[in-house]
């Protein structure tokens, strides 16, 4: 099971790698990690994707808990939350692609950010099935690279 | 006031109260060890880093105070470690200061530069890298905080050389608070009441305490618990000494070499009420098969990660185990169990811990002589292997704080720095270091340290000449296939051999009666049974560091063993 998890730290030297080492260490599999300051520049909110059953889960949010830099953590799963990832997609485009990309760019409401002759980047943001979406649909046309931001999530309001 | 760093250093140890350092200097320490020179605190000058570590640490466990480390950037930093990792594997309130290469230098490949606090991040509670000298004195005491409360563990604080000479204002917090750092103490009043339902409803009760129990001095509690509601009681290697050995419920250690009685205790128990105890493999066997019959098992832990972590936990009370102790008292009604007091009194007394009694000269005659001699009063380190189990098996220690042993990480050499630290800590004390000849040698150097300081710790070392444990699970589960485990080998030798005192073996090396006596300590060499217990007495009473090495018998094994993978009742008690 997959789920998102928010960590409020610390915004300290060393913080990030407190957290990766606990995740190498005790064997957690981290599919996403996003990290930036908060409203307050003083602490930084994590948000990580992390896979595993109920009881891995629980350990993954008490050994955070654990680590003196971290402030708060909360796993996302049943909370009412909003989601976004971003992609940079890289995609190769030809006289005869050109308009039947730009057709699923615009009904995915993502944005072509950069063209030239043999190539754009489409950008896009929202929840992670949105982009698999778009980016099977991009496929056959062709991808030369692709960045991706990782998931950000937040609880929607009460 | 302006101070240096190095001041700031010293002054902030002095208001902490520290007595004693353990550690050696170098060239990014030099401004701290310029004040040291003047400092009100000994300074003990030990002749490796991983001693200095090991010497904090047992001054910790032998007190439950704050032992402290001190070593250079580099290797002095790395040396430490495994003094560390010990600290960390066992909970140990310790902290560790290190140099590091000036601020402007860090990254740059310096001289004697490492990544200290990148090297230590996964083997400590916490870790400071102080950049600002303005910060130093909170840091030292956040550290010393943080390495104290909740479940205690070793911090380690990087401290820059420029950060050493710089100056600013001393400013000492009195109070410290750390806003993401807030361990519980109290346990739950309604989980603290459901433990106790459990209690009063069980028929066949196990408390199954660990180190947690001596962390938290919660020693009477448990005394007090286990004889009002009628509960047979099985310690870890860690907990050795928090209840008294000769109890009528007292079961003695349980796991991979604990007694039949406390493992088929476990194996049969309707609730076990785990105190201070992580549920550590070499306690729980397969945990497929670990206490099928128990309903209930109740986990009271200062850590919730140790709660749920290997074995699940149906009622878990998160906080201190005296005061959660206390409280269940409260709730608890007396009982008897007469028939399951019965059944383990049956257990102990038809399979007690035993070896051959002949005429040979076996470590497990040694250590139970040792333990009549001193009325299981003294304090006692061990190396790790064989002679570690059967200190576990066969003396009968009195008191917590009085077993020091390296039980999570299990660290050959910890044993022989440790009691130095403890006897420093202790000098009214028997500290009396009991050793296998393997691992005497990973730490011998430190016989200068304890010398030159008139630190008079006892060392028995079992010599086995072989690596005995590993030795032990070569015979058991490779088919006897010695592999680098013989401590005579020499490049004479044939490539396979299985004959301990082969004719014509090359000489046993080193003589540790020499070794002592090159160190200016008292050496001395038992090879019969019918010498140990004057010589134990002499060595007891000798006012000098005695090494006295016993010529035990070589293929001697510790004895019962739950094979690594097998359920607790699946315990070999004999190897026909």
């Amino acid at each position: 099971m997959k789920h998102t998890i928010s960590v409020l730290v610390e915004n300290k030297f060393g913080v990030l790698a407190r957290i990766s080492t606990l995740f190498a260490a005790r064997g957690f599999n981290i599919d996403s990690l996003a990290v930036g300051e908060t409203e307050n520049p003083d602490v930084s909110r994590m948000t990580i994707v992390v896979r595993g059953d109920d009881k891995i889960l629980e350990q993954v949010e008490k050994q955070l808990n654990k680590l003196i830099d971290v402030i708060k953590v909360r796993d996302f799963l049943e909370v009412p939350r909003v989601e976004r990832d971003l992609a940079l997609i890289k995609v190769k485009v030809d006289k005869t692609t050109r308009s039947e990309i730009l057709q699923i760019v615009d009904i995915f409401r993502a944005n072509i950010v950069d063209v030239s002759p043999d190539s754009a980047i489409v950008e896009v943001t929202g929840d992670e099935d949105k982009l698999e979406a778009l980016i099977k649909l991009l496929k056959p046309f062709g991808i030369k690279e692709m960045v991706r931001t990782g998931t950000v999530a937040i609880a929607r309001g009460k | 006031m302006k101070l240096t760093g190095a001041q700031i250093f010293v002054e902030s140890l002095k208001r902490l109260n520290v007595e004693v350092v353990f550690g050696i200097p170098g060239g990014s320490v030099l401004p701290i060890f310029d004040k040291i020179y003047d400092a009100p605190f000994k300074f003990i000058l030990t002749r490796h880093e991983q001693g200095a570590a090991h010497m904090a640490d047992g001054y910790a466990r032998s007190t439950g105070r704050v032992g402290v480390c001190f070593a250079t950037s580099g290797p002095g930093a790395t040396n430490l470690t495994t003094g560390i990792a010990t600290a960390y594997m066992d909970s140990i309130p310790m902290v560790a200061f290190t140099g590091q290469v000036a601020t402007t230098l860090i990254g740059n490949d310096a001289f004697q530069e490492a990544d200290t606090t990148g090297i230590t991040r996964p083997i400590v509670k916490h870790n400071y890298l102080v950049k600002d000298v303005r910060e130093l004195s909170k840091t030292i005491r956040a550290a010393f905080y943080i390495a104290f409360t909740g479940r205690p563990g070793p911090v380690l604080v990087d401290i820059p050389v420029d950060v050493q000479r710089a100056t600013c204002d001393f400013e000492w917090p009195e109070n410290i608070e750390i806003s993401s750092y807030k361990p519980t103490y109290a346990g739950h009043p309604s989980q603290i009441k459901r433990a106790a339902e459990a209690i009063n409803s069980s028929k066949k009760p196990v408390l199954y305490v660990g180190g947690g129990v001596i962390s938290s001095d919660a020693s009477p509690e448990l005394i007090k618990l286990s004889e009002l509601a009628g509960i047979p009681v099985t310690a870890t290697l860690m907990a050795k000494g928090v209840y008294p050995p000769s109890h009528k419920f007292y079961l003695g250690m349980l796991g991979m070499h604990g007694t039949y009685a406390a493992n088929h205790a476990m194996q049969n128990a309707d609730l076990i009420i785990a105190v201070g105890s992580r549920f550590d493999d070499r306690c729980t066997g397969k945990i497929a098969g670990f206490a099928p019959h128990a309903a209930n098992i109740i986990h009271i832990d200062i850590d919730p990660t140790s709660i749920s972590k290997n074995v699940h936990s149906n009622i878990p009370v998160v906080g201190d185990a005296k005061s959660i102790l206390s409280q269940i008292l409260k709730h608890v009604k007396k009982a008897v169990h007469a028939d399951w007091i019965a059944k383990i009194t049956e257990w102990k007394k038809n399979y007690p811990l035993t070896y051959k009694n002949d005429d040979k000269l076996r470590a497990q005659y040694v250590i139970e002589t040792l333990s009549e001699i001193t009325g299981g009063s003294a304090i006692v380190t061990t190396e790790v292997g064989q002679h570690q189990m059967w200190s576990a098996q066969f003396y009968k220690t009195e008191y917590p704080r009085h077993f020091l042993s390296s039980g999570g990480l299990g660290t050959m050499g910890y044993g022989f720095p440790a009691g130095i630290g403890a006897k420093i800590a202790n000098p009214e004390e028997d500290v009396i270091v009991i050793a296998g000849d393997g691992s005497i040698q990973m730490n011998i150097q430190e016989l200068a340290t304890a010398v030159l300081n008139k630190i008079n710790v006892k060392v028995l070392i079992m010599n086995n000449q072989y690596l005995g444990m590993v030795r032990q699970w070569q015979e058991m589960f490779y088919s006897r296939r010695y592999s680098a485990v013989c401590l005579h080998k020499s490049d004479e030798c044939p490539s396979k051999c299985d004959e301990p005192g082969r004719k014509g073996c090359p000489r046993y090396i080193p003589d540790f009666v020499k070794v002592a006596e090159a160190y200016g300590a008292v050496g001395m060499r038992i090879s019969k049974k019918s010498e140990v217990k004057q010589a134990l007495k002499k060595i007891i009473s000798a006012n000098a560091v005695v090494v006295a090495e016993f010529i035990v018998e070589p293929e001697e094994n510790v004895l019962p063993m739950v094979p690594s993978g097998a359920a607790l009742d699946e315990i070999i008690t004999s190897l026909a």
